[in-house]
């Protein structure tokens, strides 16, 4: 069994959010010096830098915009949980002595671009743009929708069951002054059902914001994570699995293929789910969250729909879970995963105020990217 | 639904499967070797890895729907909403993503049988899609 690395967050940190007007490098400067201010450490120090959607060559892109030559970098695109993978690889370079410093970012300003298609973005070489596009998809949202069609179908479970993932991310955005919906007031489920119908059976209540946005998280070694200013949230385990990229090759859409990578993860940090005192995971759409907690171990196959009721995942519930808002109430900037760390590592070192989980000290944070393509597992402990 | 939407052209790997929908006949490929289908078409089996010994079968046109979709909004203007997006398993195995037509939309459901239809396109090509297996009357 692989053993957890000495490494942890040491900083971590958000661009501006929402409708910011800004460019893709005027916000990832943002993030990165907010995440190094707050790790208490200088630009001139980062060696590592991993991030996506800058440009086709991101990682040089950036690494000259802000001025450094890295000794170690990392572009994996795998869709909006690549973060989550970037933390993975990250540990692995810092304990290998490739870098000391790494930085993990990602900004995008899609809502101020309106840079986003319905259609997803078509590469005509690929087999999906002859044999899926012709089809009329929504890309990626009739992917979910049929895994909530085939998972509602197969377990009996309702609409309006499925509405909490969204009503309970609301809850939480009320709580967290930057969010795209705080001041929206409470979510309904007669809201979210009867919001447009999107692609069925999920309507634009079931799915993530469009907005600007991004954050950043530095990592280092343990040792050096000691002389730092802010509490040290160490890297417990990690997992990933990339399982497909088109919509008819996963074999059941009723299941999320993410669950190799939460197993990878519980077992290199010695916990379960038990353990778990935060929970952060891609909200995509409202699917994604009960797919996700089934595969992660927190309740079995098919329970999720009923095991997210009676407030559980809600502010004070048992299983906080999303405390920024998500992806659905907070801000979707398009690759969401990056923020799941920031907010994790914010929990873990109690710094979240009125929407804080009291004692929090195992934090989880899953990314899922694509059409429920790739999934990493992190999870990160303080000891506060 | 979709009328003018350009598909790209085959490529040496899949043009045996675009040719044959010249002849209104959907195959799948297999590998010789394992005798598995898979699709879409592949320059090697993903089952045994083959390369050598890929081939084209002639698929019996009948499937289930194993899950489905109404899109209500359209992806580009080649599309007019609402139509059924479905991932259809066909009686060989494979799963096809595809439109199930002459239905109403809501009325399409998860385990439905459907037949192989076909959508014409421009350049002598045709698009399968599936429509109910059996006949249902006027409404």
């Amino acid at each position: 069994m692989m053993r957890a690395p000495a490494v942890a967050i040491v900083g971590a940190a958000e661009c501006d959010l929402g409708v910011t007007g800004r460019s893709i490098l005027g916000l990832q400067a943002q993030a990165i010096t907010r995440a190094l201010a707050d790790a208490g450490l200088p630009l001139r120090d980062v060696d590592g830098l991993a991030t996506t959607g800058v440009s086709r060559f991101s990682t040089t892109q950036l690494a000259e915009y802000v001025g450094i030559q890295p000794s170690w970098v990392d572009s994996t695109f795998t869709g909006g949980g690549a973060f989550e993978m970037f933390v993975a690889r990250a540990a692995q370079a810092i304990e290998a002595g490739q870098a000391e410093v790494v930085v993990v970012s990602f900004a995008s300003n899609q809502r101020s671009a309106r840079s986003r298609s319905l259609a997803g973005v078509l590469e005509t070489h690929t087999p999906e743009a002859q044999f899926e596009s012709p089809y009329g998809p929504l890309h990626p949202i009739s992917h979910y929708a049929m895994a909530a069609a085939a998972y509602l179908h197969r377990y009996r479970a309702t609409r309006e069951q499925l509405a909490e993932v969204a009503i309970a991310a609301r809850e939480w955005a009320l709580l967290n002054p930057v969010a795209y919906r705080y001041g929206a007031g409470p979510l309904t489920v007669q809201d979210v059902l009867g919001a447009p119908v999107v692609s069925t059976p999920l309507t634009t209540g079931d799915c993530c914001l469009v907005t600007d946005g991004g954050g950043a998280v530095v990592l280092t070694s343990l040792d050096r994570a000691r002389d730092l200013p802010r509490p040290p949230v160490r890297v417990l385990g990690y997992g990933e699995v990339s399982t497909n990229t088109s919509m008819a090759w996963p074999d059941d859409l009723a299941t999320s293929g993410a669950a190799p990578a939460g197993r990878r993860a519980f077992a290199m940090a010695g916990l379960t789910p038990a353990d778990v005192d935060v929970v952060e995971v891609y909200d995509s759409f409202t699917i994604t969250v009960l797919l996700t907690l089934e595969a992660l171990g927190f309740c079995g196959p098919g329970e999720a729909s009923s095991f997210i009721q009676g407030g559980r995942i809600r502010p004070g519930g048992a299983l906080p879970l999303n405390t920024s808002g998500g992806g659905l109430s907070y801000c979707h900037p398009g690759q969401f995963g990056v923020l799941l760390l920031v907010e994790a590592v914010r929990q873990l070192r109690g710094e979240c105020a009125d929407r804080q989980v009291p004692g929090a000290e195992i934090g989880l944070a899953h990314g899922t990217g694509g059409i429920l393509s790739s999934h990493a597992t992190v999870l990160l402990g303080v000891h506060r | 639904m979709s009328r003018s939407y350009p598909v790209p052209p085959p490529d040496e790997v899949t043009e045996g499967w675009w040719g044959a929908t010249r002849q209104r006949r959907l195959v799948l490929q297999y590998c010789a070797d394992c005798d598995r289908p898979q699709h879409p078409p592949r320059a090697l089996c993903t089952a045994c890895g083959a390369t050598d010994h890929l081939g084209w079968r002639d698929a019996s046109g009948e499937g289930i729907v194993d899950s489905c979709t109404v899109v209500e909004r359209a992806p580009s203007p080649d599309f007019t909403p609402p139509y059924v997006v479905a991932r259809v398993r066909l009686a060989e195995g494979p799963v096809l993503l595809t439109n199930v037509v002459d239905i109403a939309p809501y009325e399409v459901g998860i385990g439905d049988r459907v037949r192989l239809r076909w959508r014409d396109l421009p350049d002598g090509r045709a698009l399968p899609v599936f429509g109910p297996a059996s006949p249902r009357p006027e409404e």
